[in-house]
C-alpha cells in the first residue's frame, strides 16, 4: 500500500476513535460509538498488515488469535464488581506493550524506518525514551493497583520516611539514563532507564490508599495514553498519536473530576498516605448512642414513605447487593413509592463504578442521578437509604473545618426525613473519621451485611 | 520555501487531538465513566501497529519475538476492552421490562 494511502487510513482510524468517545455522551449513542471504535481498530490493523515490511503472517496470526481469545474470554467471564481490577490489568498490558515495542524499535530500527541499529535519529531516541519510561511506570503501577483492588496486597497506604525524596532521586536518575541513552544509543542506558521506571511505578502507587483508587485508575489511564503517543511519534503513526492524545487527556480529566469530588489536590493524592491508621481519632463516639433498627422497622418506614433515595457506595459492590437493592426498589414501586438513586462521583473504586453495577441489576438509568442533579431533593425526600457508603454522606465535610474531609462535596442525606444507614458496624469509614450522621435523631442504623439486610427488608415488604 | 520538518506536522496533530479529547471527554456523561475507561483502554491498544511492524520481517530476530509478545498483549486488550465495553453498554436501559 502506498505510504500516503496508509497515512490516510490511519487518519480515518483516528477519527473513528474520536467518534467512539463522542458516542459516550449518552447511553443511547454509546453502543454505536463502540462500533466506531472497533471499525477504527480493524482499519488500523489491516493497514499495518498491508505494509510492505510485514511479511511474516503466520506468527502474527497466532499472536492475534491467542491474544484475542484470552481477551474475549476474560471480558465475557468477568464480574461487574471486578471491573476496577480488570481495567487496572488492561492498563498494565498497554504499558508493557509500549515497553516491548520501544525495545523492538531499539534492536531493529530499520523495521520502523528510523535509522539502523546504533544509528537512530536523535528525535526518535527521545520519543522512544518517553514511550518506554511512561510505559514502564504504567505497567508496574497498574500491577500494584490491580493487586490492591484484587485484595492480593492490603489496600492501606504504604509510607516510609524519605519516600518522596527517593522518588525524586529515581526520577532524576531516569532522566540521566535517558540523556545517556540519547547521546550514546547504548542499550545499557536503555535498560537502566527502563528498570528504574518499573521501580518508580511501584513506589508511586504503594502510598495511595484504597478509596483514592478512582484517582489512581484514571491517572494510569492517562499514562497509558501518553505512552502510546510517545510510541506514536517514534513510529510516525497518526492513528497512534491521535489515540494517545485522546486517552491521555481523557484520563487526566477523569483524575481531575475525581479529585474535585474529594476536594483534594491532585498532588496531595499522589503524595499519598491519606486514610492511614493515624489519620484521625474516632474519639468521642463512646458517649453518643446510635439507634439500631431491624429489617421489619426499616420495611415499615420505607413502605409508608412517599419518596426514597438510595445512596450506594463501595460496600454495595463488596456485598454484591445491587440485585437485592433493585428488588427492594421494585417492591417499593409497587407500593407507590417513588424511588431514585444518588451517585457520588467517588463512590466505589473507579469512576462510574456504581452506575455500572446498578445497570447490571437492571435499574433504568433515568432513575439514577448524579450529585449535582439530586442533592437539592433530599430536603423533600422521606427516606434516604444509605448502603455501603460512609464518608460521602458525612456532614462534617460541611460543618467541621478540622475534619480531614472538610470541603468535600457530600450527598445531603441528613436532610431527608429518615436516614436508614446499612453498615456492618459503627467503625469509621476510609478517611478514619467518625460520622456524626450515625448519632442523629432521624438516623436508624441497620447493622449487618448490605445484601442480607436488604434481602430481609424485601422479605418484610 | 523552506520545508517544514514532518515532526512539526505530527506535533500539530498531537496538540489538536489533545484539544479534541478535552472537549469530547467533558461531554461524556458521568454515568458512562467506567465504559469510557474500558474503551480508551481498548483504543490505546492501537499500539499494536508498532507490534505488527516489529513482528513483520520474515527472518527471526529478537525484535520479532518482542513484537510477537506485544501483539498478544495488545490483542488481549483490544478484544477484552471492546467486549467488556459492549457488555456494560448493553446493560444501560431506560424502562424496566415488566
Amino acid at each position: 500500500m502506498p505510504a500516503n494511502l496508509a497515512a490516510l487510513a490511519y487518519l480515518i482510524a483516528g477519527v473513528c476513535f474520536i467518534m467512539a468517545l463522542r458516542g459516550l455522551s449518552s447511553p443511547v449513542s454509546a453502543r454505536r460509538g463502540n462500533v466506531f471504535g472497533i471499525a477504527g481498530m480493524i482499519i488500523a490493523v489491516l493497514t499495518t498488515l498491508a505494509d510492505p515490511g510485514v511479511v511474516g503472517y503466520e506468527l502474527i496470526a497466532v499472536a492475534l488469535l491467542v491474544g484475542g481469545a484470552i481477551g474475549t474470554f476474560v471480558a465475557l467471564r468477568i464480574q461487574m464488581t471486578a471491573m476496577p481490577q480488570l481495567v487496572a490489568a488492561f492498563h498494565s498490558l498497554v504499558g508493557m506493550a509500549a515497553v516491548l515495542v520501544a525495545t523492538a524499535a531499539l534492536y531493529n530500527p530499520a523495521a520502523y524506518g528510523i535509522g539502523s541499529a546504533g544509528d537512530i535519529r536523535l528525535a526518535s531516541l527521545i520519543e522512544m525514551s518517553l514511550g518506554v519510561a511512561i510505559g514502564a511506570v504504567t505497567f508496574s503501577g497498574s500491577v500494584v493497583a490491580f493487586a490492591k483492588l484484587q485484595g492480593i496486597v492490603g489496600g492501606s497506604p504504604v509510607v516510609f520516611p524519605g519516600q518522596h525524596w527517593l522518588n525524586l532521586a529515581l526520577g532524576l536518575a531516569i532522566l540521566a539514563a535517558a540523556a545517556a541513552f540519547c547521546a550514546e544509543q547504548s542499550t545499557g542506558a536503555f535498560w537502566v532507564m527502563t528498570a528504574l521506571a518499573f521501580v518508580v511505578g511501584v513506589l508511586v502507587i504503594v502510598p495511595i490508599g484504597g478509596a483514592d483508587m478512582p484517582v489512581v485508575i484514571s491517572m494510569l489511564n492517562s499514562y497509558s495514553g501518553w505512552a502510546a503517543a510517545g510510541i506514536g511519534f517514534t513510529l510516525e503513526n497518526t492513528a497512534l498519536i491521535i489515540t494517545g492524545a485522546l486517552v491521555g487527556s481523557s484520563g487526566a480529566i477523569l483524575s481531575y473530576i475525581m479529585c474535585r469530588a474529594m476536594n483534594r489536590s491532585f498532588i496531595s493524592v499522589i503524595l499519598g498516605g491519606f486514610g492511614g491508621e493515624g489519620a484521625g481519632p474516632a474519639a468521642g463516639a463512646a458517649d453518643k448512642s446510635a439507634k439500631p433498627g431491624s429489617a421489619e422497622d426499616a420495611a415499615f418506614i420505607l413502605k409508608n414513605a412517599g419518596s426514597v433515595i438510595i445512596v450506594p457506595g463501595y460496600g454495595m459492590a463488596v456485598a454484591q447487593a445491587q440485585h437485592a437493592v433493585r428488588e427492594m426498589a421494585d417492591a417499593l414501586a409497587r407500593n407507590g413509592v417513588r424511588v431514585r438513586y444518588a451517585i457520588h462521583p467517588v463512590a466505589g473504586r473507579m469512576p462510574g463504578h456504581m452506575n455500572v453495577l446498578l445497570a447490571e441489576a437492571n435499574v433504568p438509568y433515568d432513575e439514577v442521578f448524579e450529585l449535582d442533579d439530586i442533592n437539592s431533593d433530599f430536603r423533600t425526600t422521606d427516606v434516604a437509604y444509605v448502603i455501603g457508603a460512609n464518608d460521602i454522606t458525612n456532614p462534617a465535610a460541611k460543618s467541621d473545618p478540622q475534619s480531614p474531609i472538610y470541603g468535600m462535596p457530600i450527598l445531603d442525606v441528613e436532610l431527608a426525613g429518615t436516614v436508614l444507614f446499612v453498615k456492618r458496624s459503627l467503625a469509621p469509614g476510609y478517611a478514619g473519621i467518625d460520622n456524626a450522621l450515625f448519632y442523629r435523631g432521624n438516623t436508624m442504623m441497620l447493622f449487618g451485611d448490605a445484601k442480607k439486610v436488604t434481602e430481609a427488608i424485601v422479605k418484610a415488604l | 520555501m523552506e520545508l517544514v520538518d514532518p515532526f512539526v506536522f505530527r506535533l500539530t496533530v498531537f496538540v489538536l487531538a489533545i484539544f479534541v479529547g478535552y472537549y469530547v471527554v467533558w461531554s461524556v456523561t458521568p454515568a458512562l465513566h467506567t465504559p469510557l475507561m474500558s474503551v480508551t483502554n481498548a483504543i490505546s491498544s492501537v499500539i499494536i501497529v508498532g507490534a505488527l511492524l516489529a513482528a513483520g520481517p520474515a527472518d527471526p530476530s529478537l525484535s520479532k519475538w518482542l513484537g510477537f509478545a506485544a501483539i498478544v498483549l495488545a490483542a488481549i486488550n483490544i478484544a477484552g476492552g471492546f467486549v467488556v465495553t459492549q457488555r456494560m453498554l448493553a446493560m444501560f436501559k431506560t424502562k424496566p421490562k415488566r
